[in-house]
């Protein structure tokens, strides 16, 4: 093998409700090899298997089916691969979706999609319990029949395997439900450049470029603190590129006449970005070092990393467990200068002195000022005279009709509380409901996955 | 002399359940070794006093000039459950750069870090 060839998967999507013309202008602004796109956070599956009860042929990200329209000539004409987590909850479906537009446009009879099935552990959660699996929250150690009878889904995140199986089954479209957000860039790298699965440098190397390319622009100019006032035309900010090579180093890059910038702060940002230990970043595949990680400029908007070490991985999955989890809402009003801090604050006093009366029942009641000190507290310091302040009140509550008459006290505020009070327009705060994540580990020889080839 | 933490680093933050993140940059190489001095997991602890309910945790990057903070117990229950603003933790990385270090001055002036404007 050709030890300088270069293979390049693109990021497309960062979340499920990042910038739909991604896709496209990643597939259209120049080389790249795959297309990645990540749709799943972490209460994703939950809302997803909502949808499902309620229609059978739902219950995936429906965004991908239009950045599929919008990539297909790419896909069917210059052999781009994408490689997506969006299949939720009904990957079968999702699949079945694009090849209907496929069908549609004249190319279905150029489309495989691989689908990677086998992480739904919902329908096996009681033999899971009975047989010894407790299924204990990660932080709080609690066992999961605390919550069992208001479990809305249950998913294994799994690894880069069965996306390299559908590969070599010839796959140019893969779509998997709970993959780990990183294994869809690890897993074409370990296809393209026939690492083994004890390869654990290039394995972990593979996982640090999906780490770094799985929030789409955060990595390449978008939410970058760096200096941010000259970053170049973020409105036509490019999504980043991973181009790498068989050494398990890499290039990241973005294309040519696009915004944002690539740099080794950028870059920095995006590493420590929702970090625990960075000695041990652990996922399905391999126990990543990020303290291994060493970052170089490649020229403008280039960033070489490389030196990347990783361990063997654990014989664990972690798992995303989604459960009903009580009622929320959350009521503003503005109050204008002067003194709109303690008007705000006097309409605050007022508001639970009302609740309070009438005996509703909530397990938390927040009373945040926006504008004052809503996002950093008592380290915000003393404020002067504000031209206005949001007075912002949260509740959250089991009991969904105490929520709900919540939301009936901010309205009246506006006549019968403190003066110079508007932007109430919205209208009534709505109800809504909590679904709560709980992680959890089980033994990785729990999960078996599987992967079939649909054209 | 005083040296705003503003002034010598950058930084990024997320959540993990109710736990967030913040990652601390020295913006100068040559910066990170009075970073990693001074940034102490004590110095950290008492700056968040009164804002987080939990412990926090302390790692050292020296390969990405940066340190990573764990702030447990600083989301309001985290996630879907929290009633906050900054439900997942994105602005925690601000709220640490308005730390302020106390540099010898000439340590300050070796370095050339900034020294924090007047009050």
């Amino acid at each position: 093998m050709n030890s300088n060839r270069i293979v390049r998967v693109a990021s497309g999507q960062g979340f499920w409700g990042d910038w739909l013309d991604a896709p496209r202008r990643q597939v259209e602004g120049g080389p790249v090899d795959y297309l990645m796109l990540d749709y799943l956070a972490e209460v994703t599956m939950s809302i997803l298997q909502k949808q499902k009860e309620r229609d059978p042929a739902m219950g995936y990200a429906r965004d991908f089916l239009g950045a599929m329209e919008s990539v297909l000539p790419g896909v069917t004409e210059r052999g781009v691969k994408v490689i997506a987590n969006a299949g939720g909850v009904n990957p079968v479906a999702c699949a079945q979706a694009v090849l209907e537009i496929a069908r549609a446009k004249g190319a279905s009879g150029k489309l495989k999609i691989g689908v990677v099935t086998g992480d739904d552990l919902l329908p096996r959660l009681d033999e899971l319990l009975a047989s010894g699996h407790a299924l204990t929250h990660m932080e709080s150690g609690e066992p999961l029949s605390t919550v069992r009878d208001r479990v809305l889904s249950a998913n294994a995140y799994i690894g880069s395997t069965p996306i390299v199986e559908a590969l070599a089954q010839g796959a140019n479209v893969v779509v998997t439900g709970r993959s780990t957000d990183t294994a869809l860039t690890m897993a074409p790298l370990r296809h393209e450049f026939g690492w083994r699965s004890d390869d654990w440098d290039k394995l972990a190397a593979g996982i640090i470029a999906g780490h770094i390319i799985e929030c789409g622009a955060q990595c390449s100019g978008g939410n970058c603190l760096h200096d941010w006032r000259n970053i170049p035309d973020l409105a036509n900010i490019g999504y980043p590129i991973v181009e790498a090579r068989a050494d398990g180093t890499f290039v990241v890059s973005k294309h040519p006449h696009t915004g944002g910038r690539i740099s080794v702060p950028s870059v920095t940002e995006q590493c420590v970005y929702e970090m625990g230990d960075p000695h041990s970043y652990i996922t399905p595949d391999v126990v990543a070092d990020f303290t291994t990680i060493h970052l170089e400029s490649d020229g403008i908007d280039r960033v070489r990393v490389f030196g990347i070490k990783g361990r063997p991985a654990t014989d664990k999955l972690k798992v995303s467990i989604a459960y009903r989890a009580g009622f929320k809402a959350v009521g503003t009003l503005v109050y204008s200068w002067p003194d709109a801090y303690e008007k705000a604050q006097l309409a605050g006093n007022v508001l639970r002195q009302r609740l309070d009366t009438m005996g509703l029942r909530f397990d938390h009641l927040l009373t945040e000022y926006v504008g004052m000190s809503s996002t950093h507290g008592p380290l915000a310091g003393p404020p002067g005279d504000p031209p206005e302040v949001q007075l912002r009140v949260g509740v959250r509550s089991p009991d969904r009709k105490s929520v709900e008459r919540f939301t009936r006290e901010i309205a009246p505020l506006v006549l019968n509380g403190p003066p110079s009070v508007t932007g109430f327009a919205g209208g009534r705060p709505k109800v809504e409901e909590i679904v709560a994540y709980w992680p959890a580990l089980v033994d990785k020889t729990v999960v078996q996955t599987k992967v079939e080839v649909l054209s | 002399m005083k040296v705003r933490l503003l002034d010598i680093a950058h930084a990024r933050s997320g959540d993990k359940g109710d736990t967030a993140n913040v990652g601390v940059i020295a913006l100068e190489p040559r910066w990170y070794p009075l970073l990693a001095e001074s940034l102490t997991l004590e110095r950290v602890r008492d700056h968040f006093r009164g804002v987080i309910t939990g412990h926090v945790e302390r790692f050292e990057l020296p390969n990405l000039n940066a340190l990573n903070f764990l702030l447990h117990g600083a989301l309001d229950g985290g996630g879907t459950l929290s009633l906050k603003t900054d439900a997942q933790g994105k602005v925690f990385s601000t709220a640490l750069l308005r730390l302020v270090l106390d540099v010898p001055d000439v340590r300050a002036r070796e370095l050339g870090v900034p020294p924090a404007p007047a009050a």
